[in-house]
């Protein structure tokens, strides 16, 4: 038999100089899972392919065992996904023997809720919003789990673990209630639902040194991989999707890159990078000088950026 | 490799969150980008050096008015450490934040600012940083730049901190002071040559000498049963898995254990981390445990080693730290969050206020008013198996939720 705590203090990647905190805030993300389980009727998982919603899945997995997930995973599909993502995700979604939920923000422009944006810039980023609070009314969802975490952004930083919306979906942010210790309080109203952040106090370093070690399975665009791409605005975009814009100036050329997050298609911009392990992956984003959202066109829209989409309801 | 969380405390304008941007600077932590638009925002503004604060200062309101009013979280590591800052606001009307920060704290940082020198906000920020025993408080002196690195300064505002030392609770909470000046970088970071005078660690070199002996191990494991894993799968047939946390110490397989309320004894026989089996249960480990006996064991329930009860009681008396709009009354009735564990309960009698700021009681309360700070004694509806905060954070400590609201409104700290 094993020692847990000599697996607690040693994790096992020490040397590769991450966070060794990975292994307290999985037990503290494992936690919060069964807080959402035990606190909540109608709990589901945001999933979007994307490598922290995959870790929040491994966490959930551990949580429940030897029981299943308790919850289904939910897909808000903007139709510009990458391939890849979403044949990873119903091969996930099948090993794991559990339900998912997807719904398209194409139907949401189809039924004129949303219109789609035009132009250079058009993303289906924002969209989404309207997609994901229609689905939480439709299946009366109590709980909504996502992967977002505190390092990412200004105003994450400011997100509770718990973080209350009212019937609109909205954040408000400067009525949010205090978080003590380690207790959770989930009490809402009907019609409130609560979005819970499991690896809030995750880093961009946490999550893929986490993944490392797990040996979880991501989708290969995160990995340097041949792309035709064009430049603009200093970031690198794929041309080998129609939904991302290009103007006729605007020249393809044929570049080593890899996703460093995996959005809607149209606001996710490449970096030029040769890691094709995870653990020249680890060993890059280790040394980077560019933040993680330095290449979401979504976020430098303005200084304020997030904190409005999270009024509005965005994840 | 360790990790250290620390709280912020300063007033207004004392440069918080200039002192932690400088932190992210010279630990090399901003990434260019963020650089790059700190640099373009402190131009716009018309500033001729770099305005840090707006590393942190998240909501537009808060860069609007440039002040902090929510805590923050904020990440940054060294080649030994690794950091957690909440960053919480110094407003009168935000106390609640500080409290909440410190909550999740092993180290404090106070503000002064070197011109104003200790005033009644410092004492506040001493007071709860004291009341909720964080281990170590490093008092940071800043702005020493506007006062000529005077030592002379420097140790005047030292000899009256050191007059609130004195009437402390918590004697064993160790305090450093440090001059610096967040704007110049002196002794943040680096080593400055405008102080000579000053021969101690500079505000990074001390926090990373800290030692992290843990205040939360007390020897005394607690198992709060979070949730019931029940598969009922073919291979798992009869498997009744108990999830949670493990607080104060450690519990190991073939523990003789007693399950609160109901006081029935059995050993444990499994612990699991996911679907592997271990034979000890570290402090703050998140595990699955099974019984050798079949007993009933449901939610809010809690395990814990046999000879180590902790009290059971349907009355408390605590220090309160009130948090909401709408007021405390005595009579009034409230849910109390133990752990994860719900209880119904009514205030009984408000014994006295604190004021938060060293000035002495206040008897005769009845009602508390959000930032009051009191000793209160609440009935509740069944017993809850507490220890005192002093011997237990985190069992020792809990929430008040107004069930009208559904808001936290309270935290207590149980004598």
């Amino acid at each position: 038999m094993n020692t847990l705590t000599e697996e607690i203090q040693s994790p096992a990647v020490l040397s590769l100089g991450e966070r060794p905190m990975a292994n307290a805030l999985e037990h503290e993300a494992i936690y919060i899972f069964r807080e959402v389980a035990a606190q909540f009727e109608r709990p589901v998982l945001l999933f979007s392919g994307g490598k922290d919603s995959i870790t929040l899945v491994r966490l959930a997995q551990k949580a429940f065992w030897p029981a299943k997930i308790p919850f289904p995973l939910m897909h808000i599909d903007t139709g510009h996904n990458f391939p890849e993502t979403i044949e990873f995700r119903d091969r996930l979604v099948e090993e794991l023997g559990v339900e998912l939920i997807v719904r398209n923000v194409q139907d949401s422009i189809d039924q004129g809720k949303v219109i789609e944006e035009t132009g250079k810039y058009a993303s289906r980023n924002m969209l989404q919003t309207t997609t994901l609070l229609d689905a939480i009314e439709e299946f009366k969802f109590d709980a909504c789990i996502g992967g977002a975490r505190r390092d990412e952004e200004k105003a994450r930083a400011k997100e509770r673990i718990f973080s209350v919306r009212d019937d609109f979906g909205q954040w408000d942010e400067k009525n949010q209630r205090p978080e003590l210790f380690d207790m959770l309080n989930g009490e809402i109203e009907i019609g409130q639902n609560v979005r819970v952040f499991p690896i809030s106090n995750w880093t961009e370093l946490d999550v893929w040194s986490y993944i490392q070690k797990e040996n979880i399975e991501i989708p290969s665009i995160y990995f340097a991989h041949k792309r035709n791409v064009f430049l603009r605005d200093g970031l690198i975009w794929s041309a080998e999707d129609e939904v991302v814009f290009r103007a006729e100036d605007e020249t393809v050329e044929e570049k080593m890159v890899r996703f460093r997050t995996v959005g809607d298609m149209s606001c996710t911009a490449a970096v030029e990078s040769y890691a094709d392990t995870i653990d020249k992956v680890v060993a890059e984003i280790r040394d980077s000088k560019i933040s993680e959202r330095g290449a979401r066109i979504d976020d430098k829209r303005s200084e304020a950026a997030m904190e409005k989409r999270k009024q509005q309801g965005y994840f | 490799m360790e990790v250290l969380k620390i709280a912020t405390a300063g007033s207004v304008d004392d440069g918080k969150s200039t002192l932690i941007g400088r932190l992210l600077y010279d630990t090399k932590s901003l990434t260019d980008d963020k650089l790059e638009a700190i640099e373009k925002t402190s131009k716009q503004k018309g500033y001729d050096y770099l305005d840090f604060s707006l590393a942190t200062d998240g909501l537009v309101a808060e860069r609007e008015q440039g002040i902090t009013i929510d805590v923050a979280h904020i990440y940054f590591s060294t080649a030994s450490k690794s950091y957690i800052i909440a960053d919480t606001p110094g407003h009168v009307e935000y106390t609640r934040n500080m409290v909440t920060g410190a909550s999740t704290s092993q180290a404090a940082i106070i503000l002064i600012d070197a011109r104003k020198g200790v005033i009644e906000q410092t004492n506040r920020h001493f007071f709860i940083n004291n009341l909720l025993r964080v281990k170590d408080v490093i008092v940071a002196i800043n702005k020493m730049d506007l006062v000529d690195y005077s030592q002379e300064v420097f140790n005047n505002i030292k000899a009256d901190f050191e007059k609130l030392m004195d009437k402390r609770d918590y004697q064993e909470q160790k305090i450093t002071f440090i001059p610096v000046s967040a704007l110049k970088g002196d002794n943040v970071v680096n080593r400055t040559e405008n102080m000579t005078w000053y021969q101690g660690q500079t505000l990074l070199e001390h926090l990373e000498e800290l030692d992290l002996q843990d205040i939360y191990n007390t020897g005394t494991p607690r198992f709060p049963v979070q949730y019931v894993v029940r598969p009922k799968t073919e291979e798992f047939h009869d498997f009744r898995g108990f999830t949670g946390k493990v607080y104060g110490g450690e519990l190991n397989v073939g523990d003789e254990i007693v399950v609160l309320p109901s006081m029935t004894r059995s050993k444990i026989k499994n612990i699991y981390f996911y679907n592997e089996e271990y034979k000890t249960a570290p402090r703050r480990s998140s595990v699955t445990i099974t019984l050798e006996d079949e007993v009933n064991v449901s939610r809010g329930d809690m395990l814990v080693k046999v000879g180590d009860l902790p009290t059971i009681d349907k009355q408390l008396t605590a220090t309160v730290s009130w948090m909401d709009s709408s007021s405390l009354t005595t009579g009034g009735k409230y849910v109390v969050q133990h752990g994860i564990n719900k209880v119904l309960a009514k205030v009984d009698t408000i014994e006295h206020k604190i004021n938060p700021d060293y000035s002495g009681i206040e008897a005769n309360a009845t009602t508390l008013q959000m930032n009051d700070i009191a000793k209160v004694r609440l009935k509740l509806n069944r017993p809850i198996f507490y220890d005192s905060f002093k011997d237990h954070r985190t069992n020792g400590s809990f929430i008040i939720i107004d069930s009208r609201t559904n808001n936290t409104a309270g935290v207590g700290f149980i004598e």
